[in-house]
């Protein structure tokens, strides 16, 4: 996070080329358009877990929603366990997809219901086939994205963050993009056809990906509600235990860690200072 | 180590007969137990110790890593995965590393400018600081090709990039680069070779390591005077004095990098790494990692020709010779006196100095237009300048204030001093 946010290098590859074309490419506006507002996120901060319904809640949406065009290949249905789902219930999920296997005695491929062992089938063949039934534009992987996007967050911000502890960039993000698709464009800003602006793209004024999601498109059965605001909400922390799933035993091991070192420091310090006491 | 002078006596019989034999145990007596040290050395004298445990850390955890990790285009980025999400405490091995690479340059960096604080670079300790280079420059290498292994975005482009430097040199570069990568793009087997190499070269620092430390000990360390050690008194034993005070920086160090590892392990690193490479989707902005961002200002600050040399080769050549100048600095620093404490305008200087690299490692990170061009280039001038004007010029105009006569004298006078001020508490 710290590069991105000290690193807007109009660069590219001018550097091979010549620093003529990098400076043309200064020249164009800088995205996103707007940055991203800072969520409340149960899993930030030294103690922060990840809330179960809102993950499972976040499942749901993937499943219904974002799962017709985005892959999430690095996820295993076993991995969904930490939502917080009983053994049965992850074996009855892996079950409800068909995934391919093979090739049988026969030699042939055959599909057959999926097992906790298996990992998300991806809705498209190949790269090839998710750009050519999306316009051109491949929709990416969801594994990762939760870290792979972050928007820089400038001078002298990045240097605060570290000390609350900001690490909730992609969240953050993910959450402002998909919320962010009902503002009208300024004037003069010519908006590519079959893209749809969202000033929140992290890399142009409008991205390929529709509005992906309305108010009451997705049943809710714990009572929250459904607005985009909390479906946003829901499948960015989904998103992010899907990139960072041992985020939980990091913290809590953090925790402890730090402890010992600060009472191991103190009685090396101690000790320090009695030896050297009898120096001077 | 420390020639000559070794007290060493075996206390039991398989003491001497080893002694006799191999002695590794008196080696290690008069390295690390006897081994004098100047009595005044602050905190700022203990990264050497810092540096040694984070490159031990770094080889360990890489051992591990490497166990898991696949060198193949096809492969290395789910292999990163695998250690992030299946591999037991893989996480945590991969952050500690990946992080452990930055703190290893955030010691590397205090270790240096501690050395230019105190001009440690003097007489008779030019080949022990040109080892330190040595080592510095090993670290680079090894860095950038490990940031490679990943196989992001930025692993990629970065690749693409700094290998493309040597295609500027005339004649032989293209030659370089194709050696380099294996191909005429950054393709599988400059992973291969990247990943053979970035597991030699930790163990040729290793060795260079031991030199610098064989250097240390025949010279003996400096100190906040720079005043050279007279009498007994001057020093302490390694161990238990300095033993204890660089564990106890280690465990602060150890807690920074902690924090780090645990709460923001992703700070330091560049989120389009978390995105396979794709040769065919160029970001919108590369940037190296933050330990070579004033290098990579330097590099594109040049955005002129000068006469024969274009702006490519000049900026390459500017950046390579920014490093140079640290293996000259020895020879560029006419001043008799060692250290900055007292030599009041070369402390001036000196922190202008730690301020302009870190303008421009900002810089680096800023895009190449506008006003950054501009403040890049002003930069390194200083930078320049520091090393080719004000190093010699100072040290025959400036009047360095009086120096005490020994390091006695001044833990002395420093300890006189501080009593009095504390005098009117005690009295109490």
């Amino acid at each position: 996070m710290f590069l991105h946010a000290l690193g807007a290098v109009g660069l590219g590859l001018a550097l091979a080329t010549s620093v003529a074309v990098a400076q043309e490419e200064g020249a164009t506006p800088h995205y996103p358009l707007k940055k991203p507002e800072p969520q409340e996120w149960s899993f930030a901060g030294p103690f922060g877990t990840y809330d179960k319904g809102q993950l499972q809640r976040g499942f749901k949406i993937y499943r219904e929603v974002c799962a017709a065009c985005h892959s999430l290949d690095m996820v295993a249905f076993r991995n969904l366990e930490d939502l917080g789902y009983s053994e049965e219930q992850v074996r009855a999920i892996a079950a409800e997809y068909e995934v391919q296997d093979g090739p049988n005695e026969a030699g042939d491929m055959f599909t057959r219901p999926g097992t906790p062992s298996d990992y998300f089938p991806s809705p498209f063949a190949n790269v090839e086939q998710a750009a050519a039934s999306n316009n051109g534009a491949a929709p990416p992987d969801l594994s990762l994205i939760a870290k792979a996007r972050g928007v820089e967050r400038g001078f002298p911000t990045f240097l605060f963050d570290i000390f609350t502890q900001y690490a909730e960039g992609g969240p953050d993000y993910l959450h402002a993009l998909l919320t962010g698709y009902d503002e009208t464009p300024p004037e003069g800003l010519e908006i590519p056809d079959g893209t749809y602006y969202n000033p929140y793209f992290i890399s142009g004024p409008a991205l390929a990906m529709p509005p992906p999601i309305s108010d009451g498109q997705v049943t809710y059965e714990d009572g929250a509600p459904e607005t985009v605001e909390q479906y946003s909400r829901d499948i960015s922390a989904f998103l992010m235990w899907a990139a960072e799933p041992h985020l939980e035993a990091r913290k809590q091991t953090g925790f402890t860690v730090l402890i010992f070192l600060v009472l191991f420091g103190g009685l090396v310090y101690l000790t320090k200072r009695k030896i050297w006491a009898e120096l001077h | 180590m420390s020639g000559g002078h070794s007290t060493y006596t075996p206390k039991t019989g398989f003491g001497r007969w080893m002694d006799a034999r191999l002695p590794l145990p008196r080696l290690i007596y008069d390295s690390f137990v006897a081994y004098p040290v100047p009595r005044n050395l602050n905190y700022a004298y203990t990264f050497g110790g810092i540096l040694t445990l984070m490159l031990v850390a770094q080889i360990l955890t890489g051992v591990v890593l490497a166990m898991h990790y696949a060198a193949n285009t096809e492969l290395a980025f789910g292999s990163v995965e695998k250690i992030m999400r299946d591999v037991n405490s893989g996480w945590l091995l991969r952050y500690l590393h990946a992080n452990g690479a930055s703190f290893f340059f955030v010691a590397v960096y205090v270790h240096m400018f501690r050395g230019l604080y105190y001009g440690s670079y003097k007489a008779p300790r030019e080949l022990l600081w040109i080892l330190g280079c040595i080592i510095y420059l090993l670290m680079m290498a090894t860095a950038f090709m490990g940031y490679v292994l990943p196989w992001g975005q930025m692993s990629f482009w970065g690749a693409t990039v700094i290998t493309g430097f040597f295609s500027a040199i005339p004649l032989v570069g293209d030659w370089i680069q194709q050696l380099l990568l294996g191909g005429f793009a950054v393709d599988n087997p400059t992973l291969n070779r990247f990943f053979s190499l970035h597991y030699l070269l930790p163990f040729m620092i290793a060795g260079v390591v031991v030199l610098h430390v064989w250097a240390l000990h025949v010279t003996g360390q400096t100190n906040p005077t720079g005043i050279e050690v007279k009498q007994k008194t001057d020093t302490v034993a390694f161990t238990p004095y300095a033993t204890v005070k660089d564990g106890f920086a280690m465990v602060v160090f150890l807690f920074v990098f902690a924090y780090f590892v645990f709460y923001m392990p992703n700070y330091l690193g560049h989120p389009d790494n978390y995105i396979e490479a794709d040769p065919l989707k160029t970001p919108a902005h590369i940037v190296p990692e933050w330990y070579f961002l004033p290098f990579y200002a330097m590099l594109r600050a040049i955005t002129f020709n000068v006469g024969p040399i274009d702006s490519k080769l000049g900026g390459v050549l500017v950046m390579f010779g920014s490093i140079i100048l640290l293996f000259l600095t020895p020879w560029l620093d006419t001043s008799k006196v060692r250290s900055a404490v007292y030599r009041p305008w070369y402390r001036l200087f000196f922190w202008l100095f730690v301020a302009d690299a870190i303008l421009l490692g900002w810089l680096g990170s800023r895009p190449a237009e506008g006003v950054y061009v501009a403040l890049a280039q002003l930069g390194t001038l200083y930078y320049y300048a520091f090393f080719l004007v004000i190093m010699p010029v100072l040290g025959l105009i400036e009047t360095p204030r009086r120096l005490p006569n020994s390091i006695t004298e001044a833990v002395l006078e420093k300890n006189k001093a501080g009593s009095l001020e504390t005098q009117p508490a005690s009295q109490r």
